[in-house]
């Protein structure tokens, strides 16, 4: 049965056609729902997971690939810079059973830290990469990487951009999971135990190997060619082949080559389809991957071929491209005059920048500990997940953000620069599990002087609200023991760790303070629940005691609160009741949800 | 049939479920569709909007600009900022209930919506629809988008029967709602008439 799906549940439902035996991720805009659409098909005998991060997930597929059996790790781009280690190392062993690491992209970026490029770390691990243009494509691709794993004994790089991830098609669901038999794992240290030895002896076979994959892949059914034998061509891949085939519809003189495998290159195919060409625009996202790998050619076979694309300016080096932004870059290398787009003056549009939900717990976390130190010199070290928006006005509360888990580690950075200063670091409940408990051993090891706040909310909300250890469920739906955040701080050694309920601001900003003036490493949990799983029905109301000083919208920045006809008001359908502004307001003028 | 639709909003309105909807509907009728969404940080609050592209002739998943049949609008300078999707001939449906930004309630800016519906009223081709005051009529502000999709499929524009989207509806939204939401859609579609 055909099912209208996003470009991720293809990815999963092709997975699931191959016999997937075993997948794990961490959650990461635009991978997560992978995973997620797993575990709502059929798929008895697999075992899945989100693992605690990138690197658990590709050392535990790795180990069941090993055994031969049939292994999905799926992440974001910089999920890859965390499980790079053992990547880098398992392209040297190879594996048994097929391994694709699926490695979202995400151009713009729109929801990441960095324009990074998977494809160079195809390159980089000498190993395969896969490149679908839309989900349809995904579905169908994943499978080939699948087989092409498993033919030359590799893991292969399966990299989606977000418009694929994120676009949806009908895809056709087949109702049985049939996973995929295997023998189980063979000791054989020779292979399996990676010394120098078997590192320079497997080196030499790799590139040997990838010669064989490129011919292989020069006659790969995605690697197309369309369009007359024209001398001008376009050479896209990914989401702007997309975008490029719908502009040329109406230029059928013009070449589009389409390149699915940008590593190991398919180099007889691409000799082939720049036979007679004399111009080649290159139309990639991130990198310019393949205007490169055109260059090298050209250089290797004494092509006369002139190569546009990044390098030359005919493409923008960062940003995603569009329907419209590969219009006009076709139209410029194709000299068409372009329409002149009739000038309209739109009113002056207001700014929205993405905002900590009405009634988010850490919305009052922030702000006891901005409350609590009014006249301090600080140092705030935020960190990956909804918190970020804890940089916003009217909060401000996030001096730096670099990458998951690093907020705890550079507090440390700044308190042994700064002995006057009071360092605090903010880390999420399923960050600190990824990524921030060993920067807390670090901490105590080393003798900083921090107070780490652990925005406990129980899920991974940024990312649609993930099971992680701290929940208590996991995916196989088991109830597991909910691994214990204090017990793991008091496990270490902290000078002292306390739990609070951040909307009792009051309580809040008194532990702030005597948790800041303490020495040494000292935690604050400030726990209570995203307001997107456990749903309120409390409201909060402003009464006739209003003075309208609007220190409520001044203090919080809360999105419920807005200025009509002169009056503060509280917006009923996202009120959640936390009472924040209550506690704020200097004359007890809102109501209503009693705390 | 090509259709190129664009859902518009602020994250939190509920595009998604229209656009949804659009599409089921569309793939009902037994046409191919494709769409994109927005999910990620500007999901809290920020611009999103969903390209639902109806036909054999979209090969990519983003609408051009000048193309776009039909824009329903769930926040008026969300409108006026996609408008230039707007094809010649199409329509937006918009909804004139302003939602202001956090900035805008710190600079008290008095941004309201006001010069956004009169910059759409001046442009023309748009059906404005008060979704405020009919939200409150229908008991609540979660059929909003319910009450938009009556009126873009009242419109004529989206290319898919009436009935074969209000089946969709109550085949999609829990049994406790029905009633409620195929009210909001009839609401809707007399709008547009």
């Amino acid at each position: 049965m055909k099912e209208y799906v996003m470009g991720n549940g293809a990815i999963a439902l092709g997975a699931l056609k191959a016999g997937v035996n075993i997948a794990c991720g961490y959650p990461g805009t635009p991978s997560s729902e992978i995973i997620e659409t797993l575990s709502k098909y059929p798929h008895e005998g697999m075992h899945l997971e989100w693992s605690v991060n990138e690197k658990a997930a590709l050392e535990v597929a790795s180990a069941a690939a090993y055994a031969g059996a049939r292994a999905l790790v799926t992440m974001k781009q910089v999920g890859l810079n965390v499980a790079s280690d053992p990547l880098m190392s398992l392209a040297y062993v190879g594996v048994e059973g097929g391994m694709v690491v699926v490695s979202a992209d995400d151009p713009g970026p729109i929801s990441s830290q960095t324009e990074q490029d998977s494809r160079r770390f195809a390159d980089f691990a000498r190993i395969p990469v896969f490149d679908p243009t839309s989900p349809e494509e995904a579905f169908e691709m994943i499978q080939d990487a699948f087989a092409y794993s498993e033919k030359y004994k590799t893991p292969v790089i399966f990299r989606p951009t977000t418009r694929v991830c994120h676009g949806y098609a009908s895809i056709e669901a087949s109702d049985a999971y049939q996973p995929k038999a295997f023998a189980g794992f063979q000791k054989d240290a020779g292979r399996f135990v990676i010394f120098p030895r078997l590192s320079y002896k497997n080196h030499g076979m790799i590139e040997e190997r990838n010669v064989h994959i490129g011919e292989d892949f020069s006659e790969y059914r995605f690697n197309t060619v369309e369009g007359a034998a024209s001398a001008k061509a376009v050479l896209a891949s990914g989401v702007s082949y997309r975008y490029a085939k719908e502009f040329l519809k109406d230029h059928p003189e013009v070449k589009l080559i389409r390149v699915a495998t940008a590593f190991p290159h398919p180099e007889d195919f691409l000799l082939r389809a720049l036979e007679g060409v004399e111009e080649v625009l290159c139309l990639e996202e991130l990198s310019p991957y393949l205007e490169e790998t055109v260059l090298k050619l050209a250089g290797k076979h004494k092509l006369t071929v002139k190569v546009y694309g990044k390098l030359t300016g005919h493409v923008p080096a960062m940003g995603e491209n569009s329907a419209d932004s590969v219009r006009v870059i076709l139209e410029n290398y194709l000299g068409i005059t372009a329409k002149d787009a009739e000038k309209d003056e739109t009113p002056a549009l207001p700014a929205r920048p993405p905002v900590l939900c009405a009634g988010c717990p850490h919305r009052a976390s922030f702000y006891a500990v901005k409350r609590a130190m009014t006249g301090k010199k600080t140092y705030y070290c935020g960190d990956i997940g909804c918190y970020t928006l804890g940089n916003a006005m009217p909060l401000d509360m996030v001096d730096t953000c670099l990458c998951m888990g690093a907020g705890v580690t550079m507090a440390q950075g700044f308190s042994h620069m700064d002995h006057e200063g009071k360092v605090f670091a903010f880390i999420g409940d399923s960050t600190f599990f990824a990524s921030g408990i060993t920067g807390v051993v670090n901490a105590v090891y080393n003798e900083a002087d921090v107070t780490i706040c652990i925005l406990d909310n129980s899920t991974t909300a940024m990312t649609g609200h993930q099971p992680h250890p701290g929940t208590g469920r996991n995916m196989m739906d088991h109830m597991t023991a909910k691994i214990s955040i204090p017990k793991i701080l008091e496990g270490i050694g902290l000078t002292k760790v306390v739990t609070v309920d951040p909307l009792d601001l009051k309580v809040s900003i008194q532990a702030v303070q005597e948790c800041a003036d303490l020495p040494g490493v000292k935690a604050i949990i400030f726990k209570s629940p995203c307001i997107a799983i456990e749903k309120s029905t409390k409201k909060c109301a402003v009464t006739d005691d209003c003075i309208n000083c609007k220190k409520c919208i001044r203090e919080t920045g809360c999105p419920a609160l807005s200025v009509a006809d002169g009056k503060v008001v509280i917006d009923a359908s996202l009120c959640t009741g936390c009472s924040l502004c209550a506690q704020v307001c200097p004359v007890g003028a809102i109501g209503g949800a009693e705390r | 049939m090509n259709k190129d639709i664009l859902i518009c909003g602020v994250g939190g309105q509920g595009t998604v479920l229209a656009s949804r909807i659009i599409a089921a509907s569309a793939m009902t009728e037994g046409n191919t569709v494709h769409s994109a969404e927005t999910i990620g940080m500007a999901q809290r609050g920020g611009p999103v909007t969903s390209h639902v592209r109806i036909g054999e002739a979209a090969y990519s998943p983003l609408i051009p600009q000048g193309s776009a049949d039909l824009i329903v609008g769930f926040e008026p300078s969300e409108v006026v900022r996609n408008i230039g999707y707007l094809s010649e001939d199409g329509i937006a449906v918009v909804n004139t209930t302003a939602i202001k930004p956090v900035t805008a309630s710190l600079s008290d800016s008095g941004y309201d919506g006001t010069e956004m519906v009169e910059y759409l009223k001046k442009r023309g081709n748009c059906i404005f629809v008060d979704g405020a005051k009919e939200c409150e009529m229908l008991g609540s502000v979660k059929f909003l988008n319910i009450l938009l999709l009556g009126v873009a499929a009242g419109s004529g524009k989206l290319g898919i029967s009436v009935d074969t989207m209000r089946s969709e509806i109550e085949k999609r939204v829990p049994e406790k709602f029905r009633e409620a939401n195929l009210q909001a859609f009839d609401k809707g579609c007399a709008i547009a008439s």
